[in-house]
């Protein structure tokens, strides 16, 4: 009965038993009354992450928004000049750009190609998972954790190793394969990163390498859910497994590869330190994709914030769309009750 | 039968393609930091050191290598990642509490933005965060990169650690109160033990994130190199002309050692939520 009354809020304070109540200093009884009064306890305990995530995520994207309708450079970063307001000059700026839009082509293509190879082969390893045994099952699982506990940039440093041009073991490999597997000796000193298209092969593999465990963790556990009556059914009236999977799996798990999907398109769309580190930093402007061009724009001599803001805008507004999608589905599956 | 124990075969073989594949470049990147340069640049190599050695990690920590020690940029990374890791958690505590044992207006609408603003590019962002981390003299400094990790990890450990308090039956709470607990002692002495594992876990994920964090290091350290954290260390190998490689992967499996740690003692944690994709570099 006392919780009840206390959790709405109507009774007084109650007196404690050893009376600790009466001890406070007064203003610090009011301010505790007052709280209580106009309950007001879940918005102080959120006070701290609303003011951190206010200022450190949400203003700077609002800010971003702002600047990028200014000609905002050095000199307005010292002082020498004023606020100057642009319009769109940065957007048209931008639009007739065409290093913007190759950019955007490498962003579109990359993402167009790792985000369903890192779904094929995610759910491929899980549903193996699924049906091996229990000790293969942690051996594989392991070695698939490891992947995805490496940092980005040590698994970047490393995949540059490994397609370095000199002792890299991948240059070695081609090389002796056969004429038939296109090897030989052409792959002598090959530079992975000096263009554009072998350095996204790079970074294809890399990502791929990277995700694929987290997906194939998610596919598993949505597996481990099913009732596996439901596939053995199937099987016993003769559905293969390209049916079983498509016909029953897919269905049942499909708000599960809904988000994954998202998810996935949010980070590729995006990826940015595996793509900096690969083409190492910002030299090679046909390497650019969208992120990396935009930051070399706030952070190569001379800066051009505005242009910069722009552009991360757009970048920002394109991840947000599919954000919205991502948090549809989450909230479909039951995320806030 | 014999069908069955083809299938049986068969899956086993597939695993174990799988795992060595995925193994590969983890395990190249041990092998060339214990082989010594001869064999790293040897035009025939071989896969396991034939004269191991431990030069590249001495390399790296006495620092011969890029002229400081391996421990300037531990120490950095260790103060940053723990200091952030420390307030994040106790403000994502709060906030947790509030969205799980309150009912109020916002709540969904909060819930919703946290989801949001993890999605946020940090690429993007940072451009905004630069200029006023500049105009507050936070840059350079190790305190804005604490500051940054500790916002950025809030979205995240919010949501996982909301999951903890609302296992926590509430009875357990009103009953401390009925004997005459005020609130803050019964969330200090009743719910904090009992949530202290999911603590652990939501404090180990953000420890992840911040050790691994790149962009913002890049971009908030510049020059100062006696500043940088172990990712920017790690990558900063490859801006010397020609790159000892050794070193590198030397430097980077130290880098990398306490992640892997973490991740195996979260394992069980990681496989049952769709959450341990925002740990994502």
């Amino acid at each position: 009965m006392l919780s009840t009354a206390k959790r709405a809020g109507a009774a007084p304070p109650p007196a404690t038993p050893n009376g600790q109540w009466s001890q406070l200093p007064l203003p610090v009884r009011y301010l505790k009354n007052w709280v209580r009064r106009h309950r007001l306890a879940p918005y102080l305990l959120l006070l701290p992450s609303a003011v951190a995530i206010g200022l450190l995520l949400v203003w700077p994207a609002i800010q971003l928004g702002i600047y990028s309708f200014q000609d905002y450079g050095l000199p307005q970063v010292t002082g020498a000049a004023g606020t100057q307001w642009t319009g769109f000059g940065n957007f048209s700026t931008i639009l007739s750009d065409p290093e913007f839009w190759s950019s955007l082509k490498l962003s579109v293509a990359f993402s167009a190609i790792v985000v369903p190879l890192t779904l094929v082969v995610g759910t491929l390893v899980g549903l193996l998972l699924n049906r091996l045994g229990r000790r293969m099952a942690a051996f594989v699982s392991t070695a698939a954790l490891l992947a995805w506990a490496t940092p980005a940039v040590s698994a970047s440093v490393l995949f540059v190793w490994v397609f370095d041009p000199d002792g890299g073991l991948v240059d070695w490999v081609l090389r002796r394969l056969p004429g038939w597997l296109d090897g030989g000796a052409h792959w002598n000193g090959f530079s992975w990163t000096n263009a554009a298209l072998p350095a996204y092969t790079v970074i294809t593999l890399l990502v791929v390498w990277q995700s694929f465990p987290f997906i194939a963790v998610s596919v598993l556990a949505g597996l481990k859910t099913m009732p596996p009556e439901l596939a053995e059914s199937a099987r016993v009236d003769g559905a293969g497994p390209w049916q079983i999977f498509w016909r029953i799996t897919y269905p049942v798990l499909k708000p599960i590869f809904m988000v994954l999907l998202l998810l996935s398109v949010i980070w590729d769309f995006g990826v940015f330190t595996q793509v900096y580190v690969v083409i190492g930093g910002l030299g090679n402007r046909d390497e650019f994709n969208l992120g990396i061009y935009a930051y070399d724009h706030a952070f190569t001599m001379p800066p051009t914030y505005g242009l910069a803001s722009a552009l991360a805008l757009i970048l920002t507004v394109v991840l947000l769309i599919i954000t919205v999608g991502y948090v549809r589905a989450s909230v479909r599956q039951g995320a806030i009750d | 039968m014999r069908s069955r124990r083809f299938r049986r075969a068969a899956l086993n073989g597939g695993g174990v393609i799988v795992a060595l594949v995925t193994l590969i470049p983890i395990f190249w990147m041990l092998s060339t930091a214990f082989k010594p340069s001869t064999e790293i640049y040897s035009l025939t190599p071989r896969l396991l050191p034939s004269h191991p050695t431990l030069g590249n990690f001495r390399a790296v920590i006495d620092g011969s290598v890029i002229g400081m020690p391996y421990w300037t940029f531990l120490r950095n990374s260790l103060v940053v990642t723990l200091a952030s890791v420390a307030i994040s958690s106790v403000i994502a505590l709060l906030a947790a509490i509030a969205v799980a044992r309150f009912r109020f207006r916002f709540r969904a609408t909060y819930l919703i933005m946290l989801l949001i603003v993890q999605m946020l590019p940090q690429q993007a962002l940072v451009i905004a965060i630069f200029l006023d981390f500049k105009g507050l003299n936070l840059l350079d400094s190790l305190v804005g990169l604490i500051v940054a990790y500790t916002a950025f990890a809030l979205p995240v450990t919010i949501w996982m650690l909301r999951n903890f308090v609302a296992t926590v039956p509430r009875e357990v709470e009103e009953a401390a109160a009925i004997d005459g607990a005020g609130p803050v002692r019964v969330y200090w002495k009743i719910l904090l033990p009992l949530v202290a594992p999911g603590l652990v876990a939501t404090s180990v994920f953000a420890f992840i994130f911040a050790w691994n964090e790149f962009v913002f290091a890049l971009t908030f350290l510049g020059t100062d190199t006696a500043k940088y954290t172990l990712p920017l260390y790690v990558q900063y190998f490859q801006q010397k002309g020609t790159v000892d490689w050794g070193a590198t992967m030397a430097a980077s499996t130290l880098f990398t050692i306490p992640v892997v740690a973490f991740f195996l003692i979260v394992q069980r944690r990681i496989s049952s939520g769709l959450v341990a994709g925002a740990v994502k570099g």
